[in-house]
């Protein structure tokens, strides 16, 4: 690692503008989320917490159209389905094109890679009405099952798993006689475990904050994710911007969690998978 | 973005030990069953939907009618008739290039702060990483706060300093500028981690060679360090187009009130995917018309995707620099 300039005062003093840039919209939030209506009219505007937040909250799950803890019971379950699968098939993937010999292994990873680069949010379309085809409009399968694994996982665990699984240990295994699934289950998952852990995370994040296509299939307001509850709230409460911001904030605190509690491992796995990319 | 399809030799086959048929099925054919699942979803959900949109974007296709007859071209040339589509590309555009541009600046200068001795070093990460992790719609609900016009903090500031107040929503261009902002606080710091973790695989001595040679800290930034973040450049731009030419998102929830999905009374802030939503689900339900949208945005991330890569090739002079680089 290259520490050639030593930091300056005026470093800290930018990267202070910076992170303040970065955090004070999420903070203040945080503020209007606490706050009684009022707020919203003072000049200048408040900028620490008020005693209101609770207030908000109860008018909040008491909103007849924002259905808003049905959303957030929704988007648990889609979080946390897609993230298992995800990690469970990507690491499978991946596993098969880092370690095994297969025809065809070179350029169905190329395929992989380019679906990386393909917008596919533009099918939306066709998968609205194959989603009328099966059913599954308005259902949580239409935003579960099409983002099962992704090209990102697949290629993300392939890279890892070339380098934190030895041959040697393979091929010991094997020679033990483990078939490839137990090879997988009892070598290659154990080794594989931090990689999983920052896929998991950043699935269960892109998951949790997925919109367009959400939008898009689930149209019946009684059954959201929260992300379409607050758009209800949006549309339609503009007036109670301190209940529109409660939802915002709630919405945003699983996430901010994960953050606080794995940011490390996430800003590792971001910085790692850009320099093997 | 090199990537290297054969990092390290496969797993060779296990030596004459007279391996059971059934060992042997399984070294031949299990591969194709663990990466079968991801082929299965993605031709599904994935390829399947992306090329019948073509097909849709053919036909007279709505939600009520009970059969779509072939139209050939005509919604395509309907499309290119549409001024509100002209209106829609051009906002598109204008987003992304005042949202980009500044973007990848300021994360290339972050990251140029971020690759030196700091204290605490990983706090200033997650601090500038974290508008990155946050919801994108509930931003965007308190960005349109923010930017709101009679009681807004931005105006406020502005006011501060002498300015009148902007109505970032009703006038075009101010609202280009806000969506813009909300854009380039949530992806700033990722380009700038990405654009990090590059800066530190270059190699020290090439710094210590350029400060003998005379060159100052601006210097070996621009001759050293820039031209060795091409490649990393270049991703960073790549996905930035991807995704700025697909904003949704930001835009749909920076309005509200009346029929959001058009960006306001004047479609001020529509974007190409609002337009194709519009469209083809609520309240017009045309599947036809909004596959045409669809896939001449299709062409335009293709397009604007090679420009840029062909631009940014021509960075930092045309020195050849193959393997150098990583």
């Amino acid at each position: 690692m290259s520490r050639l300039w030593r930091a300056s005062p005026l470093t800290y003093l930018a990267l202070v503008v910076a992170a303040g840039l970065s955090v004070f919209p999420i903070w203040w939030m945080f503020v209007v989320a606490s706050r009684s209506n009022d707020a919203m009219g003072q000049l200048p505007p408040p900028v620490t917490p008020g005693g209101n937040l609770g207030a908000n909250i109860a008018r909040l799950f008491d909103n007849p159209d924002a259905y808003f803890l049905t959303g957030l019971i929704n988007s648990a379950i889609v979080a946390t389905t897609v993230t298992v699968s995800v990690v469970f098939f990507s690491s499978l993937a991946g596993f098969a094109f880092a370690k095994l010999r297969f025809r065809g292994r070179n350029a169905m990873l190329l395929v992989i890679i380019a679906t990386m680069m393909v917008p596919t949010q533009l099918g939306v379309i066709p998968l609205y009405l194959l989603m009328t085809k099966l059913q599954w409009n308005d259902r949580l399968p239409a935003v579960i099952v099409p983002v099962l694994v992704t090209g990102f996982g697949v290629f993300m665990m392939r890279q890892y798993a070339g380098q934190a699984v030895s041959d040697e240990l393979i091929e010991a295994a094997r020679m033990d006689g483990c078939g490839t699934a137990r090879i997988w289950w009892h070598v290659v998952l154990p080794a594989l475990r931090p990689a999983a852990a920052v896929l998991g995370l950043l699935t269960f994040m892109t998951t949790w904050n997925d919109f367009l296509w959400p939008y898009a299939v689930l149209n019946d307001p009684a059954n959201p994710t929260v992300q379409l509850s607050l758009r209800a709230l949006s549309d339609g409460y503009y007036q109670d911007m301190s209940q529109v911001f409660t939802g915002t904030a709630i919405a945003t605190l699983p996430l901010l969690l994960v953050f606080v509690l794995f940011g490390r491992q996430i800003i590792g796995g971001i910085m790692e998978g850009a320099v093997k990319a | 973005m090199t990537v290297q399809l054969d990092a390290r030799p496969p797993v060779a086959p296990a030596p004459q030990r007279s391996p059971g048929r059934l060992s042997r099925l399984d070294t031949r054919y299990s591969p194709y069953l663990y990466v079968a699942p991801f082929f299965l979803i993605f031709g599904i959900f994935g390829a399947y939907p992306l090329a019948y949109t073509f097909w849709v974007s053919l036909h007279d296709w709505d939600l009520l009618g009970a059969d779509h007859p072939f139209v050939g071209a005509e919604n395509y040339t309907r499309l290119l008739a549409d001024a509100d589509f002209w209106h829609a590309l051009v906002n598109t555009l204008g987003i992304f290039v005042i949202s980009t541009v500044p973007q990848l600046l300021a994360a290339l200068w972050l990251a140029n702060l971020l690759n030196r001795g700091l204290r605490a070093r990983t706090g200033w990460r997650m601090a500038v990483l974290v508008p990155n992790v946050t919801s994108t719609a509930a931003v965007a609900i308190v960005f349109g706060v923010l930017f709101g016009r009679e009681f807004g903090m931005i105006n406020w500031m502005l006011d501060l300093v002498g300015v009148d107040a902007i109505g970032w929503k009703s006038n075009r261009f101010a609202s280009w500028v806000a969506i813009s902002a909300m854009v380039d606080w949530r992806w700033t710091g990722y380009n700038a981690l990405i654009l990090l973790a590059a800066m530190q695989a270059i190699p020290r001595d090439l710094y210590e060679a350029a400060a003998i040679d005379g060159a100052g800290r601006a210097r070996q930034f621009w001759s050293v360090t820039v031209p060795l973040l091409k490649p990393t450049i270049i991703f960073c731009t790549i996905i930035a187009t991807i995704g700025g030419l697909q904003l949704f998102t930001e835009p749909r929830m920076f309005n509200s009130g009346t029929n959001p999905i058009r960006g306001g009374p004047l479609r001020e802030s529509q974007t190409l995917t609002m337009y194709m939503f519009e469209n083809a689900f609520a309240p017009h339900y045309n599947f036809g018309y909004g596959s045409a949208v669809a896939w001449l945005l299709f062409a335009l991330i293709a397009i604007v995707a090679a420009v840029n890569v062909l631009l940014l090739r021509r960075l930092g002079g045309d020195r050849p620099q193959k393997g150098a680089a990583r």
